[in-house]
């Protein structure tokens, strides 16, 4: 048994030791990022088009802007847009799905028909309708990131406040005659918690993605921003002379963040949550 | 209450969950174009032209474009001619709305549907053999390339298969449906399918990861059942406990989740039109929300939301005809 514990142990450190530094590389990209922003748009015609070499990594494109820069100081950008999007939709999808399953059936109807309502729309599509409405650019993005995804966590939370309305503890505080808030804050809050963190860091990526991909098409951020979105949609018009790497790099990036942070959020639930791995 | 009656009233129960569904989205839809503060003038006409017009002129143009009428009458004109299928004329392309998008869709329409079909059948196929054995090396495999999938935009995907098919290997054309300068009525069937493999290729493979995702989950579940242990132990080989037992208990589930990955498939062929300049659905959603194009984008969102809503009807009334406790519960619900 004594040796069963140590790995055990051995292995919860070591999930949490790479998980502690997949967030530091986030970290590390977003301040960088940030700090880089600059030079992420200064310009040099003397060294345009060049391919990735020791001192360009990542190349520079036809305006000469060094892509490594640009690419690091894109996702910073999206990474902070990601954060911010990401905790508001996990507060709505917390106080949606908890009012859902406690307030009774009619808002339980309501908020379902606005589930299904939000996931029925294609999700793109979704976002060219909002970000048209808040007339484009940054806020369109922030806005409508934040108003779609939480649908999903929401059904999630919603699912899981249905089985705990059911169970004999919940049952007794009403009994009991406690109120619904008390009972919705203090009984059920608490065993809702890891799921909504997981659910919440899960977001992120999709966040994430759902920016670049507005981005790209063009209704996100504007153009002089260095974007992920923005630099993906630009280098379109020079892939077919063969400049793969404008597209390949940041795009490769971008990815492996959005992977980064998936496997943090698995991480962190198998932490909190051990239970939920045998699920 | 006879059992035929059940399943009918539950099927006219989902029908109207659909209507209300669709009336609320273009409800939605409306009021977001409604409150935009996109000036369809200023984009379309553009600063200078204004300045050097006649107010006149100016007043007919903020007509056509349907500036100063109050939005609850201009919704409910607009749906009583949607109702008898009159979406109201584009101001792009300068067309009825129906027509650009029945040309459209019919553009679309190989492009969606063989892409539902591949990325259905091959996430189905990864989503069993990943199930088959948890932890095993195949679903180890499976896993990692789908949540790779999943991460990764779409669009990118595009784009990486532009580069090696197109750009290096020259294999497949760069872009658009038909080929550069040949007239209309000269382009063959062949030409068609050419323009669509990559488009189709890489849309087909944004889909897989939902679906194989899901579907090994049902498996596992299926394969740790006690009937599956018990089939294990009268000696039933491995290939007849899948066939027989995983199969048959998942595939109502997968039936389910191929209906409702339409609107995923959808979502996905904004952006891969976009890539591959295909002129499509998606592309005109695009270009009408750049352009401010209000009726056209109003008009794509019902009509996708309405496929949409379809698909997940259907999936429901599968499930409901078929399963009879998704019935009841549906009932006392």
């Amino acid at each position: 048994m004594s040796t069963d514990r140590a790995f055990w142990k051995d292995r919860r450190f070591r999930m949490l030791a790479l998980a502690a530094a997949a967030a530091a590389f986030l970290l590390a990209v977003t301040v960088l990022g940030s700090v880089w922003h600059d030079a992420a748009l200064e310009t040099d015609f003397s060294r345009k088009n060049l391919a990735p070499c020791l001192k360009y990594p990542f190349g520079t494109d036809w305006m000469g802007r060094d892509m490594f820069a640009r690419t690091v100081a894109g996702l910073s950008l999206s990474i902070r847009l990601g954060i911010l999007t990401a905790c508001v939709s996990a507060a709505i999808a917390f106080v949606l799905g908890l009012s859902a399953a406690v307030m009774g059936r009619f808002a339980d109807g309501a908020v379902t028909m606005m589930i299904d309502l939000v996931m029925g729309i294609p999700h793109i599509l979704l976002l060219v309708l909002i970000s048209y409405a808040c007339g484009k650019g940054f806020k369109g993005v922030v806005i409508g990131v934040s108003l779609t995804h939480w649908a999903s966590l929401a059904r999630l939370i919603r699912g899981e406040v249905l089985q705990l309305k059911a169970s004999p503890y919940v049952k007794i505080a009403e009994k009991l005659g406690k109120g619904k808030l008390y009972i919705a804050f203090r009984h059920m809050a608490p065993n809702l918690f890891p799921q909504f963190i997981t659910g919440l860091i899960l977001l992120f990526p999709h966040a994430i993605l759902h920016e670049a991909s507005v981005t790209f098409l063009g209704f996100g951020l504007s153009p002089e921003q260095p974007a992920i979105g923005v630099i993906l949609s630009e280098s379109m018009n020079h892939l077919a002379m063969g400049r793969w790497w404008l597209a390949l790099f940041p795009g490769l990036f971008l990815v492996a963040s959005v992977l980064l942070f998936h496997y943090i959020g698995q991480t962190v639930c198998r932490l909190i949550d051990p239970g939920s791995v045998h699920e | 209450m006879t059992q035929k009656t059940g399943k009918l009233k539950f099927i006219g129960k989902q029908a109207v969950r659909m209507a209300v569904l669709l009336f609320l989205a273009s409800v939605f839809a409306f009021a977001l174009l409604t409150v935009s503060p996109v000036d369809p003038l200023q984009t379309n006409v553009g600063q200078t032209a204004l300045g050097s017009m006649s107010p006149e002129q100016i007043e007919k143009l903020k007509a056509y474009w349907g500036a100063g009428v109050p939005p609850v009458k201009r919704y409910l004109s607009w749906a009583a001619a949607f109702i008898r299928g009159d979406m109201g004329i584009s101001l792009l392309y300068r067309r009825p709305v129906a027509a650009v998008i029945a040309e459209k869709l019919a553009n679309s329409a190989l492009l969606l549907f063989s892409a539902w079909l591949i990325s259905g059948a091959l996430g189905f196929l990864m989503g069993i053999l990943a199930g088959k054995r948890r932890g095993g090396l195949a679903d180890r495999i499976v896993t990692g390339v789908s949540l790779v999938i999943a991460g990764t935009p779409a669009f990118w995907i595009g784009m990486v298969f532009l580069m090696i098919f197109a750009v290096q290997l020259k294999l497949f054309p760069i872009g658009l449906s038909v080929p550069i300068g040949v007239a209309a009525d000269e382009v063959t069937l062949a030409d068609r399918l050419y323009h669509a493999v990559l488009p189709a290729a890489a849309l087909s493979v944004t889909g897989i990861s939902q679906i194989a995702l899901h579907t090994r989950e049902k498996m596992i579940e299926v394969m740790e059942s006690d009937y599956v242990l018990f089939a294990r132990a009268r000696g039933e080989s491995e290939t007849a406990v899948i066939l027989r037992h995983g199969l048959r208990n998942i595939l109502l589930p997968a039936m389910t989740l191929q209906l409702s990955s339409v609107s995923e498939i959808i979502g996905g062929s904004v952006l891969i039109e976009q890539v591959f300049s295909y002129p499509g659905l998606g592309q005109a959603a695009v270009t009408a929300g750049l352009g401010a194009d209000v009726p056209l984008l109003l008009g794509i969102t019902v009509i996708t939301a309405a496929i949409v809503f379809l698909g997940n009807m259907t999936a429901n009334i599968l499930y409901g005809v078929v399963d009879p406790r998704i019935r009841e519960g549906a009932m006392r619900g």
